[in-house]
Parts: structure tokens; C-alpha cells; sequence
């Protein structure tokens, strides 16, 4: 028996480290390669391991490329994305829970089903929208059309629906309008959905890819994520700079990953699979 | 508010319960007022960048535009009937369908395999936990700057271990052949934190105390999990199958950076066709219609999922 459960264990081990490696050789590749000087990383055969911890190639990319600078974009397109899908889908829950008005379960209804609606059907107007209004290469044309989200209103909705009712029924006697019941206990009690929706509007904000490609065209308003694609086409070769530029860019998500990885995980399949 | 009219007007006897209709519909009137008021930042945002775009496309798709996104005349069901009369369209559609092939069932199975092993209570798991969500922070422009360098000819390492290996060098991205499997390679790679993070927290949510039942009844490890908690976890394979199908049909960024829909329009996947009849060619009434294609076969796709599959998933 315990013969058996040590094999069984070791073979789960055994699967789960190949596995791992998959999983893990290209993110160490790029991480090892951008610690590479340049004549290490062109040697033939290729080095699997850097011979130091060499941190030069980050200074020479972010010479050569305003990596700062889409990095900062991106920053803020994505945190004013993350903050606005936050505030107007809890408010927008908030409505579909507490507030009895007319034509509620109708909005509700259409709210969700655009969910269904891809967004390439609208990109094309919404392109010439962002065009005609002079937003194009602009902070509010990155963001605008983002802010609200029929994915965070569902999720939300479906953790409010979780809040005790009688909360609100006792707020309501004590005089507590929907504005101070919004802000005072609905929106505390729900840290962990708000918290699991920010790291998600975050994280897609952060990766977003054809819409920036379409409506950025300076340097200057450039996200990371466009900024890493042009790395290659630029006029260096040297694997190890695009990489470390790579590495630059991964870091943020990957933090914020690890920061948010238990909020997303129990977040997430709330609002998805119990719906 | 109310109680405190109702304070007010409480002991006026006989005009009680007119006054009590009056604030009744006060009220509801303030319910609806503070209902919109507190949806009409979405309401506005999904009526500016959701409805109107929706309707536009449609009305779009019934033009010819010139390069500017003017409507220079109307086509009728021109660009529709020259849509289904093209090759290109039809090569598209292939592709994306072999790409939704290749990437969704084997990124399901794998994240399954994954969560399943990973949901052990032996040691270190919570390291291989995070490995395996690793890639959820990656985003399909950085994934795909990787990738290139791995598939490059003649320096990647793909081809440095092949060779190394013994085997003959493989044109990963430019050998039509292979094109779209390297891409779906690299998708799934990319798709498996997602898969797995989804997966793992689906198992998470069963609870242990139906597999200790289910051991204690002699249920051995395999047939626990095929007999017992498949079923259980139906429901979220299910959501994850219908995502991953929209997600194939959407797949845009990895085809842009790695091989631009080539070679020899081997994966050009439909979204590609989208942005380059809109955004490289200018037929912005072309490219309405291609979008509302995309759109109806989605919709079409996720009616079957949800008419013919969801009968075998599970709900308690």
C-alpha cells in the first residue's frame, strides 16, 4: 500500500515537473537571456545560463527605447480603466440589486447580453467615433471606451446579491438614502469582488493589444505592449535587448500577479461559474 | 424621507390615505430616479461605445466608405454576397476553425490534467500552483516577442534542441505547414494560467468531504476523478469551453506580431481579415460585414455549446 502510494506520488511529481519546466522555459529563457552581455547571447550554440548577473542590457534599452515612458502609458490607461470599471459597474450593480425602478430586469437582460457581442463588431465605429471627436494618440481615447464593463457588472451584482439583505432593510429604517447605503456598506462589504474585478480590469487594461495598435501612432502615447512589438522591428538584432525589454515589461504584471493571484482565483469563479 | 412625512401627516385622519398614495408614488418616482441615476455612467458608455457601434456596423455594412470612413454609396448585400463569393473568406474561416481546434480541446484536457494533480495534498504543491498561473500575467504581445525568438530558423532554441536531439530543423513560422501549429502552440501556452486558475478553483469549490466519502467507499484515485468530480466540475469546463471558443474566434495579436496572417495566408484568422480590409485597406463597409459575420457565427457557436452540450453538464 505505501509502496504504491510513493510510486503513485512520485509519478504526480514527475509529471508536474515536466510540466513546470514547459511552462516556466520560456519566461526563464527570456529573464536569462536579458542577463546576458551582447557577445554571450550570440554565441553559437546558444547559452542556456548567463555567466554573471549582467545589467547593462536594461540600461542600453531603455536608452535606445522610451520603454519609461510606454510603461508609464500604460500605467495610466490602465489604472484609469481599472478605477472607472470599479466605480460605474459597483454602481451599476448597486442599481440592479437595491433599487426597485422600472424596466430593471429588461436593463439587466440587455446589459448581459452584450457580453456576447465581440468586440471587433464595434471597433471599426468606434474607431471612426474616437476619430471624428480628435481622440486618436490621446489618453481619453485609450480609456473612454473601456470604463464600462458588462463582465464587472455581472460579477458585481452577483457578490451584492450575497450581502445579508437585512443590512439593507435596517439601513433603510434608520433613514440611510441609497447614496450612503452605496458608499457606507455595500462597498466596504465587497472588498474582495472589488478587489478580484480591479485586478482583472488591470490586467486586461495592461495587455490590451488592437485597440492601442489603432488609435496610438506617437511615441508618446505609445502603450508597452505595442512598444514591445515594434522592438523587433527596430534596428537591433540583439536578441538579448529585445528580451530584456520583454523582462521590463513582464515585471508589473508579474508582481501584481502575485499580489492579486488569491483574489482573482476565488473572484473570478464566483462571479462566473455559481451565476 | 418617507417616515418622516409620514410622521408628519400621520394624525390628519381622513386625508391619511391620499397623503400615503402621494408619498407611495413619490417614492417609487425617487426609486426609478436613483435606479438611473446610478446606472447612467454605463448606460451612456454602453449606449456611445456598444449600441451605437452595433447599429452602425450594420448600417456601414450596407456601403462602400471611402478612405476617411465616409459613406460614399450604398451596396445593399453587395459586400455580403462578394464576402461569401471570396476565397480569402473561406480560407479564413478554415483557419480559424483549425486554430480553435488545435488550441481549445488541448488546453482544456492539459488544464484539467494540471488542476487535477495539482488538487493533491502532497508536499510543494502550492509552488506548482503559482507556476502554472504564471502565464495568466502574460499578455499576447510580450508572449509572442518570446516565441519569435524561440522559433526563430536558424538561432532559435527550438532548433538549437532539435538539432541537439538529432532531428531535422523545423521552419516554424515560415513552412506553411507549421505556421498555424507554432501559433497554437504558443496560444495555448499562453491560454494555460487562465485554463488552470479557472479549472483549479472549479475543483477548490467541490469540497474534499465527497472525495473522502468517495475513497472511503473504496473509489480509487482515477475513478474518482472521471466518476465523481467530472461531473461535478461540468459546469466549469463548460464556461471555459465557451470562453476559449469566443477567445480562438477573437485571437488577433499573436497572428499581427508573428506572422501577419502568411505565409500564404496560412493563418490568417479572422480578426486578421477584419483589420486588414478596415484598417490596411481602408473598406471600412467591407469590414462592417466581415465583423457581423464573425459576430453571428459566435453567437451561433455559443447557441449549440449551450443547446446540445450543457444537457450533459451537471448543475447541483
Amino acid at each position: 500500500m505505501t509502496a504504491n502510494r510513493l510510486l503513485r506520488a512520485s509519478l504526480i511529481y514527475f509529471v508536474l515537473i515536466i510540466a513546470a519546466t514547459i511552462v516556466l522555459y520560456p519566461l526563464a529563457y527570456t529573464f536569462l537571456a536579458s542577463l546576458m552581455t551582447s557577445e554571450e547571447s550570440s554565441v553559437y550554440p546558444p547559452k542556456l545560463f548567463p555567466s554573471g548577473f549582467y545589467l547593462g542590457t536594461f540600461r542600453t534599452v531603455l536608452d535606445l527605447v522610451p520603454l519609461q515612458s510606454f510603461i508609464m502609458n500604460s500605467f495610466v490607461v490602465s489604472a484609469a480603466i481599472m478605477a472607472g470599471q470599479v466605480l460605474i459597474a459597483s454602481m451599476a450593480a448597486y442599481a440592479f440589486v437595491y433599487v426597485a425602478f422600472r424596466g430593471r430586469a429588461l436593463l439587466f437582460a440587455i446589459f448581459l447580453s452584450t457580453m456576447m457581442i465581440p468586440w471587433e463588431v464595434t471597433i471599426i465605429p468606434n474607431y471612426l467615433t474616437i476619430k471624428s471627436w480628435e481622440w486618436l494618440d490621446s489618453y481619453q481615447g485609450l480609456t473612454v471606451p473601456f470604463l464600462a464593463s458588462a463582465f464587472g457588472i455581472f460579477l458585481l451584482r452577483q457578490f451584492f446579491m450575497q450581502l445579508p439583505r437585512e443590512l439593507f432593510e435596517a439601513a433603510k429604517i434608520d433613514g440611510c438614502g441609497h447614496v450612503r447605503h452605496f458608499l457606507r456598506i455595500v462597498l466596504p462589504l465587497s472588498r474582495p469582488a472589488l478587489a478580484s474585478l480591479a485586478v482583472y480590469a488591470f490586467l486586461n487594461a495592461w495587455n490590451m493589444y488592437l485597440w492601442p495598435l489603432l488609435v496610438t501612432s506617437s511615441d508618446k502615447m505609445r502603450t508597452v505592449q505595442i512598444g514591445i512589438s515594434m522592438l523587433q522591428f527596430e534596428e537591433m538584432t540583439s536578441w538579448n535587448l529585445v528580451l530584456a525589454g520583454v523582462s521590463l515589461v513582464l515585471l508589473p504584471s508579474l508582481l501584481l500577479l502575485i499580489l492579486g493571484l488569491k483574489q482573482l482565483v476565488g473572484g473570478l469563479t464566483a462571479g462566473a461559474i455559481k451565476g | 424621507m418617507n417616515t418622516t412625512h409620514r410622521e408628519v401627516y400621520g394624525s390628519m385622519g381622513t386625508q391619511k390615505s391620499i397623503v400615503r398614495k402621494h408619498t407611495k408614488r413619490l417614492s417609487i418616482l425617487k426609486e426609478n430616479a436613483a435606479g438611473y441615476a446610478f446606472l447612467a455612467p454605463s448606460l451612456i458608455l454602453f449606449s456611445v461605445f456598444l449600441f451605437y457601434p452595433l447599429i452602425q456596423s450594420i448600417y456601414l455594412s450596407f456601403h462602400l466608405t471611402d478612405p476617411r470612413g465616409n459613406v460614399a454609396s450604398f451596396v445593399g448585400l453587395d459586400n455580403f454576397t462578394q464576402l461569401f463569393a471570396s476565397p480569402v473568406f473561406w480560407n479564413s474561416l478554415s483557419v480559424t476553425m483549425k486554430f480553435t481546434l488545435l488550441t481549445v480541446p488541448a488546453g482544456i484536457v492539459a488544464g484539467l490534467l494540471l488542476a487535477a494533480l495539482t488538487h493533491t495534498k502532497l508536499k510543494g504543491m502550492s509552488i506548482f500552483r503559482f507556476i502554472f498561473s504564471l502565464p495568466v500575467a502574460l499578455s499576447v504581445s510580450t508572449s509572442s516577442v518570446i516565441w519569435m525568438m524561440l522559433y526563430h530558423p536558424t538561432t532559435g532554441m527550438f532548433n538549437y534542441f532539435l538539432s541537439k536531439l538529432g532531428a531535422a530543423p523545423v521552419q516554424w513560422l515560415i513552412d506553411p505547414t507549421w505556421a498555424l501549429i507554432s501559433i497554437s502552440i504558443m496560444t495555448a501556452w499562453m491560454n494555460s494560467g487562465f485554463n488552470y486558475i479557472l479549472l483549479l478553483s472549479g475543483l477548490q469549490g467541490i469540497g474534499d468531504d465527497i472525495r473522502d466519502s468517495a475513497r472511503i467507499d473504496g473509489s480509487g484515485p482515477f475513478r474518482t476523478f472521471f466518476r465523481i468530480l467530472l461531473p461535478l466540475l461540468s459546469p466549469t469546463v463548460f464556461f471555459l469551453t465557451v470562453v476559449s471558443v469566443m477567445n480562438a474566434f477573437q485571437s488577433f495579436g499573436q497572428i499581427h506580431i508573428l506572422t501577419k496572417g502568411g505565409p500564404a495566408g496560412s493563418t490568417e484568422v479572422f480578426v486578421y481579415s477584419i483589420y486588414k480590409e478596415a484598417f490596411v485597406n481602408y473598406q471600412f463597409g467591407t469590414g462592417s460585414a466581415l465583423a457581423l459575420v464573425l459576430f453571428a457565427m459566435i453567437l451561433l457557436l455559443t447557441w449549440i455549446q449551450f443547446r446540445f452540450i450543457e444537457k450533459k453538464v451537471h448543475y447541483q
